[in-house]
């Protein structure tokens, strides 16, 4: 009798540990998460508009139907990124994740403050190695630095009205996302 | 012969219980840091790094991506003011107001985060295109058949989330009380 409780406690015990263990690990493992969803039809370091979601097919679950949405499948192994969009009529948003999804960064039209939200994107290593006095003429140039090397970027355009959703989308046509050239250590 | 058979249990329970928990937890959600107010739930903290790793667990089953803190906030609701699920057959009225920000979104989903089909291809609101009442606030007709004013089709689907989703707005992991975002209320008026 003894035994067979001790059994259930260690169980239970046991279930917690796994338990524990499978919740951290589900991100890792997760294969219909949204960046799975999305990586076979976005290119990598470059805008790619997102269909509007309708009830037959909608490229992710929960999109908001008002929005007009490009991505951009950043690896930042190979540089910085630069990325550059034009601020819609209505409403326009840039928000940050990483590999698994999660929103380290977000930035609206009204918080950047101008026509065109110019950002760069680069890991802690890159933003390290940037030459100091670049450092300094970047005062009005925004620096997000990535916890990860992989991830995505979400850009979203408001239509008001479902009429203003090809004016939303050709707003977001017109962003662009690239890996930048690579500054040349050597020149210094 | 016999610590193997406990060993086994032992083991055997031990999964079910852990993965089990795992499964309820990443699809029901938990109310790690979850903000109620009347029959809204938003996660704030889901659109941050701080993000906590159950409702990272869920966000990765689902497959949705989070709407980020400095875009905006995400309430959903299930079930209406009285706890009553949502019925796509049922005469559902929204109304009231929301919470300051400089637009918000009223859209209807499936319980998969599916859009309902319906021939007015009408899936929402956005706070520009809704009707309003001379002192500003609204009412949403959410039903299967076409409805005066603000119609929210339900396609007649059993049940549905209703997601309000504010933008550029001060609501966020600070928020705790119906006085720092009214949100609208939600009655079922009528089933058939």
């Amino acid at each position: 009798m003894i035994r067979l409780l001790f059994t259930i406690v260690a169980g239970v015990l046991l279930g917690g540990i796994v338990h524990l263990v499978s919740v951290l690990g589900l991100p890792r493992i997760a294969t219909q998460d949204a960046y799975s969803r999305l990586a076979p039809i976005t290119r990598l370091n470059a805008v790619t508009s997102l269909p509007q979601p309708d009830p037959g097919n909608a490229p992710l679950p929960f999109m908001d139907p008002a929005f007009a949405v490009a991505i951009c499948r950043y690896d930042l192994s190979q540089g910085p990124i630069k990325l550059t969009v034009p601020v819609s009529q209505a409403y326009t948003s840039v928000s940050f994740y990483t590999r698994n999804e999660v929103a380290y960064y977000a930035i609206n039209d009204r918080s950047a403050g101008r026509k065109v939200i110019e950002l760069d994107l680069m890991t802690e290593a890159q933003h390290a190695e940037l030459p100091e006095d670049e450092d300094v003429t970047a005062a009005d140039r925004l620096i997000i630095d990535a916890p990860t090397a992989a991830g995505l970027i979400v850009m979203k355009a408001l239509a008001p009205e479902p009429g203003l959703m090809p004016q939303a989308q050709a707003s977001l046509a017109a962003s662009n996302c690239k890996v930048q050239a690579e500054p040349t250590p050597a020149k210094r | 012969m016999r610590l193997i058979f406990i060993t086994l249990l032992a083991l055997m329970l031990a999964t079910v219980v852990g993965l089990g928990a795992t499964w309820m937890t990443a699809t029901r959600g938990t109310d790690l840091g979850a903000l109620t107010i009347g029959a809204w739930t938003a996660r704030p903290k889901t659109g941050t790094a701080d993000i906590d790793p159950y409702s990272r667990a869920s966000i990765a089953r689902s497959g949705e991506l989070p709407v980020g803190t400095g875009d905006g906030v995400a309430f959903s609701a299930t079930s209406d003011d009285r706890k009553r699920p949502l019925d796509g057959r049922c005469d559902v009225v929204v109304s009231g107001v929301t919470p300051a920000a400089r637009f918000w979104t009223l859209t209807l989903y499936d319980s998969k985060g599916r859009l309902v089909a319906n021939s007015l291809q009408r899936y929402g609101f956005t706070s520009q295109e809704i009707v309003r009442s001379a002192d500003g606030s609204f009412e949403v007709r959410v039903a299967a058949r076409s409805r005066a004013g603000n119609w929210l089709p339900t396609g007649g689907i059993e049940r549905y989330a209703l997601v309000l989703r504010l933008y550029d707005t001060p609501v966020g992991v600070a928020t705790r009380s119906q006085r720092d975002a009214p949100m609208p209320s939600i009655a079922t008026v009528g089933c058939r």
